[in-house]
C-alpha cells in the first residue's frame, strides 16, 4: 500500500557548510541520512526524521538544521496530529503507541499559580548566607512521642514507624532498566547517591551487579509483571513502591517489547530473552482495596518491619478517596503521577485522555487526609510533569513531601523529546537497548548532569524559600497562604485550596 | 425528589461515589432452626483484617416471631429530637402495635446515636390504597429517609432486622448484644473497608429494602449506568454505594418483576458473548434477549453479594469473580464467606467449595 | 480512638508475651497458632528459626496469612507443617523453605514465591501460583480462577505447579514460563475457559478431556513428546508419594494416570501483541 503519509520534519542541509564527512549518518539510528554514491555527497531522507537532534548537535560544521513539517491547511479541529493518526491508522490498523508525557494543549495549573515572598511585615531570608534546610523525611510518622524522662536521661518509648531521609525534595521517579538503558540507569543511581536522595528502579527489577552498592538509595518497585522480583530484591532497597498506576497510561498495562529483552536485561527481569516482558493492567492479587492491604503487609512481612511500602497510583477522577483508602490500607508513601507523566511506551489515547493533571489530584488528596485526620499518617510524593524548581516549590506549598522527577531528569542525561522512545532508536543513548546506542551516554558524565539538575534545582528551591522568609522546607509543606492562582475559576482556585492574585 | 438523606453530600447527578470493600459472611440453617448470634460474629472476627474498623453490620431474619405479621422498623436518630417527627409520621400512616429503644450495651466505646424500633401495619388512606403493603412501606420508608433530617431507617421487614453502624463487626454486635439476645435462622454480616464517609452509621452495610438484605464486597464500575436505569423506576439512590444499586436492582428484580434469582444471576453476571454464540439456539436465544434487554443491571466490575430475604440465603460472584467466595455446608447450615479460614473457624464443615464466577449459590428454606 | 485503625498491626502483642504458644523439641518447634494472629504467628516462626528450628509445625491455623514469607534466610532451609486452614498469600515471596499443609488452603497459595515447596493436602483458592518464579507447588485437588496467573522462569528456574483435579477460569493467563499440570482426577471434564489467554511462555499439560474452545488465543495444542512424559512421570511419582495415604484414592497409579489422553499447550508465538500497535 502507498503511504499516504508525510513528514514530520524537514532536514535543512547547508550545501556550503556540509563537507560529506558522514557523522550524521553514524549519528542517527532512524536512518535519515545516506551517502550517495551517485551524487558523491550525504543526503537526507526527511520522512524518516523523528526530529530528535542528535545529528545537529553532532554535525561538526553546524551545517544542519531539522525543522518541524506543518503540510496541511491549518485547522484548529481536525488539527493535523489528527490527520496523520487517521492516515496511520487506515495502513496499519493498529492502536497508535507514543511516549513521554501528554503533549495536549490542556490547562497547566503550575502555570497559574504564583508564589509569595516577604517585604516588610516579616523579612526575607538570604539563601546565600544563613542555612536553608531541604532535609525530608518520608513515612508514617506517630500520632504523638511518649518520651520517658529519668535523672539525666530522656528516651522516646514510642516504636517508630521506618522513614526514609533525603537531602532534597526530589526523588528520580520509577524508570525501569529495560525502559531505560543501564547506563542511564546507572547515571541516576549515581546521582541520587551522591546527592542524598533516592531513585527508583521502576519494575524491570534491580541488576544484581548494582544491588550492594545502591541498596540504600533505591526504591525499588513491585509492579503487576514482578519482575526481577525476589525476596533479595526488596530486602537490598531503601523502600519499596508497590505500583498500581502510572499517569502516561493509567488503567493499562504495558509490555517491553521482546526485542528489547536482551541478556542482561532477561537476568535482571528473570524472564528468557527475547520474550515480551508482559506487565497486566492490574496485579491480579489486588482487586480491591483490602487486597492491596494483603500485599502492602505481604511486603511488610518480606522486609521484617523494615522499609516504608509506597503505593504509586495515576491521577484519576476519585483520587482523593482511593489515597484515603491507600493510606488507611498501610501504605506508609503514597505517589501520585499526574496526566503529563511521561513512558517508555503507551496507545496515545491513554496518555492524551485519561487522568487528571496532578496540581489537583495533589490538593484533593492531602485536603482530604488532613479532613479524615490521617495525613501524617503517609508522606505524599508527586510526579507527572515536574519541570522547574518552581513547579516543585508550588507540589511542596499545596501539600507534597516531595516530588519525583522523569521526565526532567532523563532531558538532563540528554534526551529531547522526539517522543519515540517505543522504538528503541533513542539516539541519546537513554531509551534504548542497543549496545551501540546506549554507550553513547557515559553513565560518569549522565550522572553528572543529573547531579547538577539536583544542585541546580535545590539551590533555586533555597532562594525562593529565603524570599518567603523560610528557612526549612517543612514550613513550605502545604502552606497554600504562599499561593495565588490567576487566571482560574471559582472551582479550580476551591479544589486547589488557594486564593486569587490580590485577594 | 432526592433530598437529603445521608445529609452530607451534594445530590446532583454528579455523585462522589463510595468505595469499599471488605468480608462477607453469610449463614443459614435450611430447616429454620433458629440459632444465634455467636457463630457470624466469629468469622467475621477471623476476617478482621479485611475490614478497617470504619463499618460493620448484620441482618438477622426470624427475630421477632411474636410481631410476625408486622413491619419491623429500625430507626436510626442521629439527634434524639428527631424521634418527636418520627414518631408522628408512623402513627399517621401506620397502626403501631409496639415500639420500643433497641437495646443497646452502655460500656462500648463507639459513640453511638440512638435505635428505635417499631412494629406496625398499615393503614392506606386515599390514593395509597392501591398500593401494595409492601410498596406501601417502601413509599413511607424513603420518605422518612428522604425527608426527615437526622434520621434513618436501617430496616423495615417483617420478623428481621438489621444492626449496623461504625466500628468493626465484633463491637457492632457487642453494642447491640447480638449475641445475648436474638435467635435467627439466617444472618449475614459485613465488616467494611471504606473510603468515603467514614463516620457515618447509615453507611454501613447490609443496606434493606423491606426484608430483602445485601452485602457487598467490591466496587463496580457499571455503577453510573446501573443508577441512572433505576432512576427510570423510582429508585433513588441516597447513598451511593455500590450496595444500594445492587439492592435496588434486587428489587426491581426479584420482588416487583418476580424473576427467580437463576435468571436474575445471569442479569447480573451475565455469560461472555463468545460462549453464548456456542450455546444451542434456544439458549442462546434466551441470553441474548435477556442481556439485550437488562444490558444496563449488568453488574461490572468486581463483586461478591449475599443476598437475603425471608426464605432465601444467595451468595453470587460477578462473572470473572474478581473477589473471593467459598460455599461451605454442614447438615442444614449452609455458608457464605470471603474466606474459608472463617467458616473452618466456627464449624467443621461437610463439604466446602468456590463456585464458579456468576454461578449462584442458594439456600432455600426446607418445605416442612 | 485513634483517626486510623489498623487491623493488621493493632493489638499485636509483644513477643514476649506469645513466646508461650512456642515449644521446641530439639531442632522441631510447634506452634499452636489458636490465639495467635497473623504477625504474631509469623512473628513466632521467625523466632523458631533464628533460634535454630529445622521444622516447624503448626497447630490450629485458621486464617493466618503469609506463613513462611518473613523468612529471607539466604542460607536456611526449614520445613514448616500446618494444621488448619492457612490464609491468603500462603508462602508468599518464599525463598527455599518447604511447606506442607493438612488440609485446604486458600487465596495466592505460592504468590510470587522464588524456591521452595508447598504441599497442600486438600484444595486451594485463587491465583494459586501467581507470579511464581522458581520451586514447586503440589495441591491435591481443585484451584481457582487464575491459576499460575503470570508464571514465568529464567534459564533452570523453572517454577513446577501440579494440580491434582481441576482448575476454574483463566488457568495459565499471561503465563511466561514454568511447567503448569492439571491431572484431572476424580472428573469427567475440565470447566475452565480462556485457558492460556496471554501466554507466552512455559506448557501446561491437562489430563482429560478439553474442548478447543476453553483455550485462549495466544495457545496451540501441540503432540506430546518423549521428554513431556518423561517430565509427567517424575511429577506424578511425586504426586503419588505426597498424597497416597493423604485422601488420594489408594488404586492409582502412575501408568493410570499417563494412560489417558494428556494435551500439551504451548503458547504461540513469544510475542502474542507484537501486532496491534502502530508507531
Amino acid at each position: 500500500m502507498k503511504s499516504h503519509l508525510l513528514p514530520e520534519f524537514i532536514v535543512e542541509r547547508d550545501e556550503e557548510r556540509c563537507d560529506n564527512c558522514k557523522v550524521c549518518i553514524k549519528q542517527c539510528p532512524f536512518d535519515v541520512h545516506y551517502y550517495d554514491e551517485e551524487r558523491e555527497k550525504v543526503m537526507s531522507k526527511s520522512e524518516l526524521c523523528v526530529g530528535c537532534q542528535r545529528c545537529v548537535v553532532y554535525c561538526p560544521r553546524n551545517a544542519l538544521r531539522i525543522v518541524p513539517y506543518k503540510a496541511y491547511r491549518p485547522n484548529d479541529y481536525w488539527h493535523e496530529d489528527y490527520i496523520r493518526d487517521i492516515k496511520k491508522q487506515a495502513e496499519s490498523g493498529g492502536i497508535i503507541l507514543t511516549s513521554c508525557g501528554s503533549s495536549r494543549r490542556a490547562k497547566v495549573y503550575w502555570d497559574h499559580i504564583l508564589l509569595n515572598a516577604s517585604q516588610v511585615t516579616n523579612p526575607s531570608i538570604d539563601p546565600l548566607r544563613e542555612p536553608m534546610e531541604l532535609r525530608t523525611f518520608l513515612g508514617r510518622k506517630p500520632d504523638y512521642l511518649e518520651i520517658e524522662f529519668s535523672e539525666d536521661d530522656v528516651e522516646i518509648k514510642t516504636e517508630l514507624y521506618p522513614n526514609l531521609m533525603i537531602e532534597t525534595p526530589i526523588l528520580f521517579a520509577g524508570m525501569s532498566y529495560g525502559a531505560i538503558s543501564y547506563n542511564a540507569f546507572k547515571s541516576l543511581a549515581i546521582a541520587a547517591k551522591k546527592f542524598g536522595t533516592l531513585f527508583n528502579t521502576g519494575e524491570g527489577g534491580m541488576p544484581k551487579d548494582m544491588r550492594e552498592e545502591f541498596k540504600d538509595c533505591a526504591i525499588v518497585q513491585c509492579a503487576s509483571g514482578r519482575f526481577g522480583v525476589d525476596p533479595e530484591y526488596f530486602n537490598y532497597s531503601a523502600a519499596i513502591e508497590i505500583k498500581i498506576g502510572q499517569g502516561a497510561k493509567p488503567g493499562i498495562g504495558g509490555h517491553l517489547p521482546g526485542e528489547k529483552v536482551t541478556a542482561t536485561i532477561s537476568s535482571t527481569r528473570m524472564i528468557p530473552e527475547g520474550t515480551d516482558a508482559i506487565s497486566p493492567a492490574p496485579h491480579h492479587d489486588i482487586y480491591s482495596i483490602e487486597d492491596l492491604s494483603m500485599l502492602i503487609y505481604a511486603l511488610k512481612e518480606v522486609t521484617n518491619y523494615e522499609k516504608p511500602i509506597c503505593v504509586k497510583i495515576a491521577a484519576v477522577h476519585n483520587v482523593a478517596a482511593i489515597a484515603s483508602g491507600m493510606v488507611r490500607a498501610g501504605a506508609d508513601i503514597i505517589a501520585i503521577d499526574g496526566f503529563r507523566g511521561g513512558t517508555g511506551a503507551t496507545p496515545k489515547i491513554m496518555r492524551e485522555h485519561v487522568g487528571i493533571p496532578v496540581e489537583l489530584a495533589l490538593a484533593s488528596v492531602d485536603q482530604r487526609l488532613r479532613e479524615e485526620g490521617i495525613r501524617n499518617k503517609c508522606s505524599i510524593i508527586v510526579g507527572g510533569g515536574i519541570r522547574c524548581a518552581a513547579d516543585v516549590v508550588k507540589a511542596i506549598a499545596l501539600g507534597a513531601d516531595a516530588v519525583y522527577i522523569g521526565t526532567a531528569a532523563l532531558i538532563a542525561l540528554g534526551c529531547t523529546m522526539c517522543q519515540r522512545c517505543h522504538t528503541g532508536k533513542c539516539a541519546w543513548g537513554i531509551c534504548t537497548q542497543d549496545p551501540n546506542l546506549s554507550k553513547r551516554l557515559n553513565p560518569k558524565v549522565g550522572a553528572e548532569r543529573a547531579y547538577n539538575l539536583l544542585r541546580a534545582w535545590s539551590l533555586e528551591i533555597k532562594d525562593v524559600l529565603g524570599g518567603m522568609g523560610i528557612n526549612a522546607i517543612e514550613s513550605l509543606r502545604g502552606n497554600r497562604d504562599h499561593l495565588r492562582g490567576i487566571g482560574l475559576e471559582e472551582w479550580e482556585l476551591k479544589v486547589l485550596g488557594i486564593k486569587g492574585a490580590g485577594e | 425528589m432526592i433530598n437529603n438523606v445521608s445529609k452530607l453530600r451534594v445530590t446532583d447527578g454528579r455523585v462522589n461515589k463510595d468505595i469499599q470493600s471488605c468480608a462477607i459472611f453469610g449463614v443459614m440453617d435450611r430447616s429454620g432452626r433458629r440459632f444465634g448470634g455467636k457463630m457470624i460474629i466469629e468469622a467475621m472476627k477471623n476476617m478482621k483484617v479485611r475490614g478497617n474498623g470504619l463499618g460493620g453490620g448484620f441482618a438477622v431474619y426470624g427475630i421477632y416471631p411474636e410481631y410476625k405479621d408486622c413491619y419491623a422498623i429500625h430507626v436510626m436518630f442521629e439527634k434524639e429530637e428527631v424521634k418527636q417527627k418520627v414518631d408522628g409520621f408512623l402513627n399517621k400512616y401506620f397502626d403501631v402495635v409496639d415500639d420500643e429503644e433497641i437495646p443497646t450495651k452502655e460500656d462500648v466505646n463507639l459513640d453511638p446515636p440512638m435505635f428505635w424500633r417499631y412494629f406496625v401495619k398499615p393503614q392506606k388512606k386515599g390514593k395509597d390504597k392501591i398500593l401494595s403493603d409492601d410498596d406501601y412501606v417502601v413509599d413511607k420508608v424513603m420518605k422518612i429517609n428522604t425527608g426527615i433530617d437526622y434520621a434513618y431507617v436501617f430496616s423495615s421487614g417483617k420478623d428481621m432486622g438489621v444492626f449496623k453502624g461504625v466500628g468493626f463487626p465484633e463491637e457492632i454486635a457487642e453494642l447491640f448484644m447480638l449475641e445475648e439476645l436474638y435467635k435467627g435462622y439466617i444472618w449475614t454480616a459485613h465488616s467494611r473497608f471504606p473510603t468515603n464517609t467514614p463516620g457515618w452509621w447509615g453507611g454501613a452495610h447490609p443496606f434493606c429494602i423491606l426484608d430483602w438484605t445485601v452485602v457487598h464486597n467490591g466496587e463496580i464500575s457499571s455503577y453510573g449506568t446501573n443508577r441512572r436505569f433505576l432512576e427510570m423506576y423510582g429508585y433513588y439512590c441516597t447513598l451511593f454505594t455500590d450496595t444500594e444499586v445492587i439492592a435496588y436492582a434486587v428489587d426491581l428484580l426479584m420482588r416487583k418483576q418476580k424473576l427467580p434469582i437463576e435468571v436474575v444471576a445471569k442479569i447480573f453476571a451475565p455469560p461472555m458473548w463468545d460462549q453464548i454464540d456456542r450455546m444451542e439456539e434456544k439458549k442462546k436465544k434466551f441470553y441474548t434477549t435477556l442481556r439485550m434487554v437488562y444490558a444496563p443491571l449488568l453488574i461490572n466490575g468486581p463483586f461478591t453479594i449475599i443476598i437475603a430475604h425471608h426464605g432465601e440465603m444467595i451468595g453470587l460472584t460477578d462473572r470473572i469473580r474478581l473477589r473471593p467466595i467459598t460455599a461451605g455446608e454442614k447438615g442444614d447450615l449452609l455458608f457464605v464467606s470471603s474466606e474459608e479460614a472463617a467458616i473452618r473457624a466456627v464449624c467443621k464443615p461437610d463439604k466446602v467449595w468456590t463456585p464458579k464466577g456468576g454461578e449462584p449459590v442458594i439456600g432455600r428454606l426446607k418445605k416442612r | 480512638m485513634s483517626k486510623l485503625r489498623d487491623p493488621f498491626m493493632d493489638n499485636v502483642r509483644k513477643i514476649e508475651n506469645i513466646a508461650k504458644a512456642v515449644k521446641f523439641e530439639g531442632n522441631m518447634a510447634k506452634i499452636d497458632a489458636r490465639e495467635l494472629n497473623h504477625k504474631e504467628l509469623n512473628d513466632l516462626i521467625r523466632l523458631c528459626v533464628e533460634k535454630g528450628a529445622e521444622k516447624i509445625i503448626l497447630k490450629n491455623v485458621c486464617g493466618q496469612r503469609y506463613i513462611g514469607t518473613r523468612l529471607f534466610f539466604p542460607d536456611k532451609k526449614v520445613e514448616i507443617e500446618i494444621f488448619g486452614t492457612p490464609g491468603n498469600d500462603l508462602g508468599m515471596f518464599m525463598n527455599g523453605h518447604k511447606i506442607v499443609v493438612h488440609g485446604n488452603a486458600q487465596d495466592g497459595v505460592g504468590n510470587t514465591m522464588n524456591e521452595g515447596e508447598i504441599i497442600v493436602e486438600g484444595r486451594a483458592g485463587d491465583v494459586v501460583a501467581m507470579s511464581m518464579r522458581g520451586g514447586r507447588v503440589f495441591i491435591r485437588d481443585d484451584v481457582g480462577y487464575r491459576t499460575a496467573i503470570h508464571m514465568k522462569e529464567y534459564k533452570d528456574k523453572v517454577p513446577v505447579l501440579v494440580v491434582g483435579g481441576t482448575s476454574q477460569d483463566f488457568l495459565g493467563e499471561y503465563m511466561a514460563g514454568g511447567i503448569v499440570v492439571l491431572l484431572g482426577l476424580n472428573r469427567g471434564k475440565h470447566l475452565a475457559n480462556y485457558i492460556g489467554t496471554g501466554m507466552h511462555g512455559g506448557r501446561i499439560y491437562v489430563r482429560g478431556k478439553l474442548e478447543k474452545y476453553q483455550l485462549g488465543k495466544e495457545v496451540g495444542i501441540v503432540e506430546m513428546e518423549e521428554e513431556d512424559y518423561k517430565k509427567l512421570e517424575s511429577l506424578v511419582k511425586d504426586f503419588l508419594i505426597y498424597f497416597k495415604g493423604k485422601g488420594l484414592d489408594e488404586k492409582l497409579d502412575v501408568d493410570e494416570i499417563l494412560g489417558e489422553k494428556i494435551t500439551k499447550l504451548i503458547p504461540v508465538s513469544k510475542r502474542p501483541y507484537g501486532r496491534i500497535y502502530t508507531y
